[in-house]
């Protein structure tokens, strides 16, 4: 057997390879530095490695190519837009997850031992999170381009694994946050489950792993359509568990509420970007021409997903769990950005993706603010008058809240109007008009945070806002101006998209 | 058209200033009043370097254009941000920046004492920039943009003092007030889109022949509702009095000069409307005759030497408005008077400003009295404004209003009659009611407060009163020698119904108006010179001196017709809101409270529950799926 060596165009993959490297130098660090210098130079490789993969984004925005990996990463548009995307929002979240009050001081020890206290009181704090956060960052951005199933599974699997420790790195109440954890890892590896068995599939539909082969098998419609038929719902399982549809969604609350809060922020963020990233393209290029079999269980699952998620969110009392239910309406509304099939479907949901992903992570970062002596305040009734003691933050907060709602001057607005009439133009009609309805709802519970944090007496709980340290400010101040430009002056950013926004097959 | 990219700067100039004030906070307080003075005067120099180059064209190619961006593009609406200076915007611009300058130079030390004099430069600014955006938008939807600035600045600068509950309550009312004419205006605005399609002036114009005269006359009616609140024209003219409540600099700049005169600005550039539809044209008439006689009235109670100049201002801008309505004849008439009316009323409210200035800012006029002596500048500038105002030649107000007046006779039949007769007596009363200030003021023996010790203002403040007096009395003689801006106007408007039957010949017509200006002096000098003039103002006066004084009931009649009932609507209005609206609303809200609950239980917490639910889920799919497909 002859094994010839594999062919990289090392230019088109060299973002991911930089944060995968970036990830590297961090375990290194970890193992290896005085623990007085590892924060700081970890959060420097961090940042750095996040910078630098976005120059490289930056500077293949124009390029084309099937074969970067021999077939198995595809870089178009799209990817450079996605990649992009997922690369601002971690920048961002690292930002947050800098803040070291948040982390457990040693993840390994038991909640509430001995080995727990004296870490604590020594000082001396494990920074392991950072190498996580990069190689998470490396597998969303893997995600959405890969081009085989194999490629698209390890991907799946390289974002996630991080993703499961960091949710347990809380530092209060440590047992809540473990419990996610392992919550998330159980139902993760049941869905990953499903997901290589429907890529088995999908394998025994076409002989191919390959998107191309099997999207040739779809076209020429030789193969077994009961095999297709599963490969695609199985699949899609995997998927849909991922950006938290219903009712594939009963993790997210737990884990929203369970991980520290900038986790929270950078999962709810960045993960949605990647998972709906792999959708699009899986959607859009693979299953096409199979769009009669998909297309129905799709609209059935957004239209459930969106209502679900707004009425529930009405009932919730913490902060974090009312903006985890506002995240699954979110995905429902992403799912209508799919089922358009066309190019301005594509373009809004890009759009939507980033816009929805800078908000969430702004809002998730007033949250960090709002504290008492034992850390963060999510319970909703200690928000009350908010905004009279601390304005700035309360309006910040307001601001991202009107955004998921969806009201006009906010980036929230464009997302939704552009994503909606994309869907309506494709014929969803009753996907539009769903969407139409549970935002009205899903505005009921924004608005009365609003009303609690303006228009109510504050209690006198001891509730105190954080001053907020440089960074987070940066991340909060960023938001605000991206989620407001966004909603004015939308035209630029939507040219870009546009420009940018076709597949390649 | 000509297009030129330097438009812009006339806007930008003055609004990068409120920026910069604005922004830099307390930081700028020593250098900004400065900086504030600054940017109406470059401004004014870019409005004079547009008219050389202007007098350089023909008169065809004199409107040049600018595009900014493309600013709204939904369906087969399209606006772009545009700016248009032609023979008429430029009087608008030269008039804005150059009496703007000279009142930002007078209030540098007008408002030295306050210590928002920063903020206060600030606004001034804001308000330059809207108005020159006012006059300089290319569709009804860019001067909207700019009207609403306008409506925003004078607001600000009437509560400038807003400590005073009073003075708040007053900027409260003009804001009010105001609104009511921009709804007018946007009504205008969508009854145009909704007809012609368009919302530029050009494609307006351009399709009045197509267009149904019904829907000209609805939208020139609006427009007028529009003018008449910006203008203080009857009947939404009831909030200019109370804006006096703002600095004295802000009387001048905005409720005498430029932004009451908005609405004579709006009718007149909207002349291809108002040609086309008789009816909205006959009501702009009635309208600008009714008010000029109403301002008139009220100006000969006021004891206020503000509300005085006000409600004379009201009764001026009544001529404009007038004039205009009178069509093609009558629009460089209505533009030259406002343009006079800017000199002589802004330099008279900066001879009040001066003398409430020396006079520890009383404004009660029989408190006044004997202060020829004791500032000699200000009497002499206010006396050129008086004469001004009067008409008497060679002062401006002679060859604007008797231009008006003529006019108004010469529009034929009953019509010209009754016109023409208002004018001449509004300006018996105009004489009677101005003499009556300049005796109160100025001659006679003194009536001070104790503490009062009165003494001429400093150079800053003097200087920019002298040149508004050289205003008042050259620029009639300098505007109408010729017919220059009657010529200068003349491409703008469409002629071709002139026909001049003179009722009354031009001499007859000055010989009538100086006769009843000389009864109104005569009047008022055996009134108020010849009889000692008490320092309170007596009760025993007859109804109508009462009425005149309370405004002529306007504000009883705006609470018995509008306010009362206007409350009671809202009440039942707010009842049925409680009862049908929000109960429904509560009702969709339990409902969606008591589901959110149920479907809260499925969140169990528990991971096999969790796993059996994707299990379930997958299944569905499965079966969904094989039923699609079947």
């Amino acid at each position: 057997m002859e094994f010839s060596s594999p062919v990289l165009n090392y230019t088109l993959l060299s973002p991911m390879l930089i944060l995968l490297g970036g990830a590297i130098i961090g375990v290194l660090v970890e193992a290896f530095m005085s623990k007085a210098l590892r924060p700081i130079t970890q959060l420097s490789v961090t940042i750095g490695s996040l910078i630098l993969a976005l120059v490289q984004v930056w500077r293949i925005r124009n390029d084309q190519s099937l074969t970067a990996a021999m077939g198995s990463v595809v870089i178009d548009g799209p990817a450079v837009l996605m990649q992009a995307s997922i690369l601002i929002i971690s920048l961002i979240s690292i930002l947050l997850i800098a803040d070291a009050q948040q982390f457990t001081a040693l993840a390994a020890s038991l909640p509430g031992s001995e080995e727990e206290r004296h870490a604590l009181q020594s000082g001396n704090q494990v920074t392991e999170v950072y190498p996580l956060t990069l190689f998470a960052v490396a597998g969303m951005m893997l995600f959405p381009v890969s081009s085989d199933l194999i490629t698209l599974f390890v991907a799946l699997e390289v974002l996630s694994l991080p993703l499961y420790l960091m949710a347990g790195l809380s530092r209060r109440r440590r047992l809540a946050s473990q419990e996610a954890a392992l919550k998330y890892f159980l139902l993760g590896a049941f869905s990953s489950a499903f997901f290589l068995f429907g890529a088995a599939f999908l394998y025994g539909y076409s002989s191919s792993i390959s998107f191309s082969g099997i999207r040739s098998a779809v076209v020429g419609g030789s193969g077994n359509d009961v095999f297709l038929l599963i490969g695609i719902s199985f699949l899609s399982v995997g998927l849909l568990f991922k950006v938290g549809a219903v009712p594939f969604h009963a993790w997210s609350p737990d884990v929203y509420q369970g991980a520290p809060t900038p986790v929270t922020a950078f999962m709810a963020a960045a993960t949605k970007i990647a998972a709906f990233g792999a959708m699009l393209r899986i959607y859009y290029t693979v299953f096409a021409n199979a769009q009669w079999s998909w297309s129905p269980m799709l609209i059935i699952i957004a239209i459930i997903t969106m209502v679900f998620g707004s009425l529930v969110a009405i009932a919730q009392r913490d902060v974090k769990r009312m903006l985890a239910y506002s995240s699954i309406a979110h995905a429902g509304f992403l799912l209508t950005g799919i089922i358009a099939l066309n190019k301005a479907g594509l373009e809004a949901s890009l759009f939507y993706l980033f816009a929805y992903g800078i908000t969430t992570v702004g809002a998730f970062a007033v949250v960090t603010l709002v504290r008492d002596s034992a850390g963060e305040v999510t319970d909703l009734n200690r928000w009350k008058g908010l905004g009279k003691r601390s304005p700035w933050v309360a309006i910040a907060f307001a601001t991202f809240l009107l955004s998921f709602a969806g009201i006009p001057l906010t980036s929230g607005f464009i997302g939704k109007f552009s994503i909606f009439s994309a869907a309506y133009e494709s014929g969803a009609t009753s996907v539009v008009i769903a969407g139409v309805l549970s935002s009205a709802v899903a505005a009921f519970f924004y608005i009365r945070v609003i009303v609690l944090m303006f228009f109510t007496d504050p209690v006198e709980d001891g509730t105190s806002v954080e001053i907020p340290s440089s960074l987070t400010s940066i991340t909060v101040i960023f938001s605000m101006i991206v989620t407001i430009a966004l909603g004015v002056f939308p035209a630029p950013i939507l040219d870009f998209i546009s420009n940018l926004a076709t597949f390649i097959r | 058209m000509t297009t030129s990219n330097s438009l812009v700067y006339l806007i930008a100039l003055p609004l990068l200033g409120a920026t910069i004030l604005l922004l830099a906070g307390r930081r700028a307080d020593k250098w900004g009043h400065i900086l504030g003075t600054l940017m109406p005067a470059s401004s004014f120099a870019v409005g004079l370097y547009q008219l050389s180059l202007m007098l350089g064209r023909s008169a065809e190619e004199r409107p040049v254009g600018q595009k900014l961006f493309e600013w709204i593009s939904v369906g087969s609406f399209k606006v772009d941000a545009g700016l248009l200076l032609d023979q008429l915007s430029i009087c608008f611009v030269l008039l804005i920046t150059g009496v703007g300058t000279l009142i930002h130079i007078y209030s540098i030390s007008y408002m030295s004492h306050d210590k928002d004099r920063r903020r206060f430069f600030a606004y001034l600014n804001l308000f330059i920039a809207a108005m020159l955006l006012l006059v300089l938008g290319d569709s009804y939807l860019n001067l909207y943009v700019g009207w609403e600035g306008v409506g925003l600045a004078s607001y600000l600068l009437i509560g400038f003092w807003n400590q005073k509950p009073a003075y708040a309550t007053a900027s409260k009312k003009a804001f009010v007030m105001n609104r009511v004419g921009d709804m007018g205006l946007s009504f205008a605005i969508m009854i145009a889109f909704a007809t012609v399609g368009t919302v530029s002036f050009a494609g307006i114009k351009e399709q009045v022949d197509q267009t149904s005269t019904g829907a000209l006359t609805a939208i020139g009616i609006m427009l007028l509702v529009a003018a008449a609140g910006k203008s203080a024209q009857f009947p939404l003219q009831a909030w200019l009095g109370d804006a006096m409540a703002g600095p004295t600099p802000v009387s001048a700049l905005i409720h005498a000069a430029t932004m009451v005169t908005a609405g004579v600005y709006l009718i007149t550039r909207s002349n291809f409307i108002f040609d086309a539809a008789p009816t909205a044209q006959l009501l702009v008439v009635i309208v600008g005759a009714i008010t000029l006689l109403f301002g008139a009235l009220i100006g000969t109670a006021k004891d206020d030497i503000k509300k005085a100049l006000a409600a004379s201002t009201m009764s001026q801008i009544g001529y404009m408005t007038l004039a205009a309505g009178l069509g093609p004849v009558g629009y460089a008439f209505a533009i030259m008077h406002l343009l006079t009316h800017g000199f002589f009323k802004a330099g008279m409210f900066l001879g009040a400003g001066s003398v409430m200035h020396g006079m520890n800012d009383q404004v009660n006029m029989r408190k006044y009295g004997a202060l020829r002596k004791f500032m000699p500048i200000t009497f002499v500038t206010f006396g050129l404004g008086y004469l001004a105002i009067l008409g008497v030649p060679p002062f401006a107000g002679f060859y604007s209003k008797d231009m008006i007046i003529e006019t108004a006779f010469n529009a034929g039949g009953i019509k010209g009659i009754l016109l023409g007769s208002a004018t001449l007596l509004g300006a018996g009363i105009t004489a009677f009611y101005m003499s009556r200030v300049m005796i109160l003021t100025f001659t006679g023996t003194k009536r001070w407060d104790e503490d009062a010790h009165p003494h001429e203002s400093p150079w800053l403040m003097w200087l920019p009163m002298a040149i508004l007096a050289i205003g008042s009395v050259s620029s009639g003689f300098l505007l109408s020698r010729g017919d220059a801006l009657v010529n200068w106007l003349h491409p703008l408007f469409d002629h071709h119904e002139e026909h001049k039957h003179h009722l009354l010949q031009p001499i007859v017509v000055s010989g009538l108006a100086l006769t009843m200006v000389a009864i109104g002096v005569a009047i008022a000098f055996f009134k108020y010179s010849r009889q000692e003039v008490a320092a309170i103002a007596p009760e025993n006066v007859s109804v109508l001196t009462k009425i005149a004084r309370q405004d002529l009931m306007q504000d009883r009649f705006n609470e018995a017709v509008f306010m009362r009932p206007g409350q009671q609507l809202t009440q039942v209005l707010v009842k049925t809101d409680e009862a049908v609206i929000d109960g429904t609303v509560r009702a969709v809200g339990q409902l969606a409270m008591s589901s959110s609950s149920l479907l809260r239980g499925v969140q169990s917490g528990f991971v096999r529950s969790y796993a059996a639910l994707i299990f379930v889920g997958a299944a569905l799919l499965i079966a969904g799926i094989w039923v699609v497909v079947q």
